[in-house]
């Protein structure tokens, strides 16, 4: 019976007989009605929809650039142990905003990474690759241990057992040249990873590694192609009674 | 099955002689006349009683409250979360610990109602893990009453999302390393872990804003979800009724068509 009706009734609201159709009208006015206030209800509801998702989702597509601190001069580090520095990764939460890197001096004999402007120190981050919990360094053992998980690493920051994916990540370090009023501090720049043989990648997150695959699942933030510039580098303080 | 005094229809009043009242009597007829008055209105009493006074097969026995008592450690959760909400503060720059720490300290019951909520949502997850095992070897999640199980389990993992959410918020060292070990877990799914990690955070480093991200998933996203979605999964209960125990042989059905001799 459906079939037989759908076979009768014409393209056009007139030939169904339908009072007050006007010549040519295919859409009926009572369909028209629902459909604009149908539409008119979707566009109310995606027009606070829409910011509000944005709003929360908004943190993922930002860039955000880390500036450069000071961290020390360039005497407070050594080749043959590690130095704990506190820190600040997000400004203006207090102590929820610090961290630790673990600086040394660069070694030659055993830093066989390639050398440049950003690695006459070695900066680690204390956050285990594996889930990001906070290792330490033990300095009678040379190793990085991480208290979640028993995750351990080697003096140059390299996985020497337990669960993580990846070396530890790194901090750039710069000195500024002679000049500058910054020459003779340290500094300490954004965040990198590094894969097994210690070749850098923006920053990622614990638990991804980057070694073979892993570099094209865990794909990296939008916001990470950035390289440290040096256009904003802090003014080292000035000591009381040194002149300046 | 005798109707509660409450949900009966008023007998029309006697005409004569106005009795001297009670005044407990009288209390009662007040109470009487004002649920009367609203249920002309409304017609609650009749989903009510559709609710209330269905027919429940035999042989059921206490495992069958597993469904209520859950329902019951959500809404304890519920209050005591809002009274918390009361006097606790989002704010990571110590604000958030000093907040809890008043609530247990010096706030006139802090330490119960805190108390409540915490050891309540274990009681909610497990009473959860009971109820849906109860439904599972009971064979209850069966046709027609598959879409009751998908709900169900999409209230699990709400729950357990509000473990998650919630763990953060006394925001002392075991909530703060609790919570980043398991955002990187969540970074850990190919592909879209990082940006799952990110939404979470509110950025690429656990910032200023992830306490208050987590308190408003923790006390409006998700509750106003669950609540909608037990309300649904009641509904489906009351509708579909509830399944007989395995061990109930269901009874041979009597023959509809009869032979019909020629």
């Amino acid at each position: 019976m459906p079939a037989d009706r759908h076979k009768q009734s014409s393209k056009y609201t007139a030939d169904r007989g339908m009072p007050g159709a006007f010549a040519g009208e295919t859409v009926t006015r009572r369909r028209f009605m629902s459909g604009v206030a149908q539409g008119a209800g979707g566009i109310a509801a995606a027009s606070f929809a829409l910011p509000a998702l944005g709003f929360a989702l908004g943190p993922v597509f930002k860039r955000q650039q880390l500036d450069w601190q000071i961290i020390g001069t360039t005497n407070d580090f050594v080749e043959t142990s590690y130095v704990t520095k506190v820190i600040t990764i997000v400004q203006g939460i207090g102590e929820a905003g610090k961290s630790i890197a673990y600086v040394r001096k660069r070694d030659p004999a055993i830093d066989t990474e390639p050398h440049d402007q950003w690695n006459n120190w070695i900066a680690l981050s204390n956050r285990c690759m594996h889930l990001g919990c906070p290792v330490r360094y033990v300095e009678a053992a040379q190793r990085f241990i991480c208290p979640c998980h028993g995750g351990i690493y080697n003096f140059r920051g390299e996985v020497a057992g337990g669960p993580p994916v990846r070396p530890l990540d790194r901090f750039y370090t710069y000195e500024p040249p002679e000049g500058h009023p910054g020459h003779g501090y340290v500094y300490l720049g954004p965040r990198y990873s590094v894969n097994s043989e210690l070749q850098r990648f923006s920053p990622r997150d614990p638990g991804e590694p980057l070694d073979g695959i892993g570099q094209y699942l865990y794909p990296s933030r939008f916001d990470t192609a950035v390289r440290p510039t040096l256009n904003n580098l802090p003014l080292p303080p000035t000591v009381p009674g040194t002149g300046s | 099955m005798p109707m509660p005094k409450l949900l009966k229809r008023p007998s029309a009043p006697a005409p004569s002689e106005p009795a001297p009242m009670h005044p407990i009597e009288a209390a009662t007829e007040a109470g009487l006349t004002v649920v009367d008055w609203i249920d002309e209105r409304t017609q609650l009493s009749q989903g009510l009683r559709w609710m209330m006074f269905r027919k429940v097969p035999k042989g059921i026995n206490w495992a069958y409250t597993l469904g209520s008592a859950t329902m019951f450690a959500f809404l304890n959760q519920a209050v005591t979360g809002v009274f918390l909400a009361m006097y606790y503060r989002p704010d990571v720059n110590g604000g958030a610990y000093e907040s809890i720490r008043n609530i247990n300290d010096n706030v006139f019951l802090g330490q119960f109602v805190h108390g409540m909520h915490k050891w309540g949502a274990s009681v909610m997850i497990v009473l959860i893990f009971l109820h849906m095992g109860r439904v599972f070897f009971f064979g209850a999640y069966k046709y027609p009453r598959e879409l009751t199980w998908i709900i169900g389990v999409v209230l699990l993992i709400l729950t357990l999302a509000m473990g998650f959410t919630g763990y953060l918020l006394p925001f002392d060292q075991r909530s703060y390393w609790a919570t980043i070990v398991g955002v990187n877990i969540n970074n850990t799914a190919p592909f879209l872990g990082p940006y799952i990690g990110d939404f979470l955070r509110g950025g690429p480093e656990f910032g200023a804003t992830t306490l208050s991200r987590f308190y408003a998933i923790h006390m409006m996203l998700i509750p106003g979800l669950m609540a909608a979605l037990i309300g649904f999964h009641l509904y489906l209960v009351m509708k579909l009724g509830i399944s007989a125990p395995p061990w109930l042989k269901a009874r041979e059905p009597e023959p509809v068509i009869e032979t019909v001799e020629v």
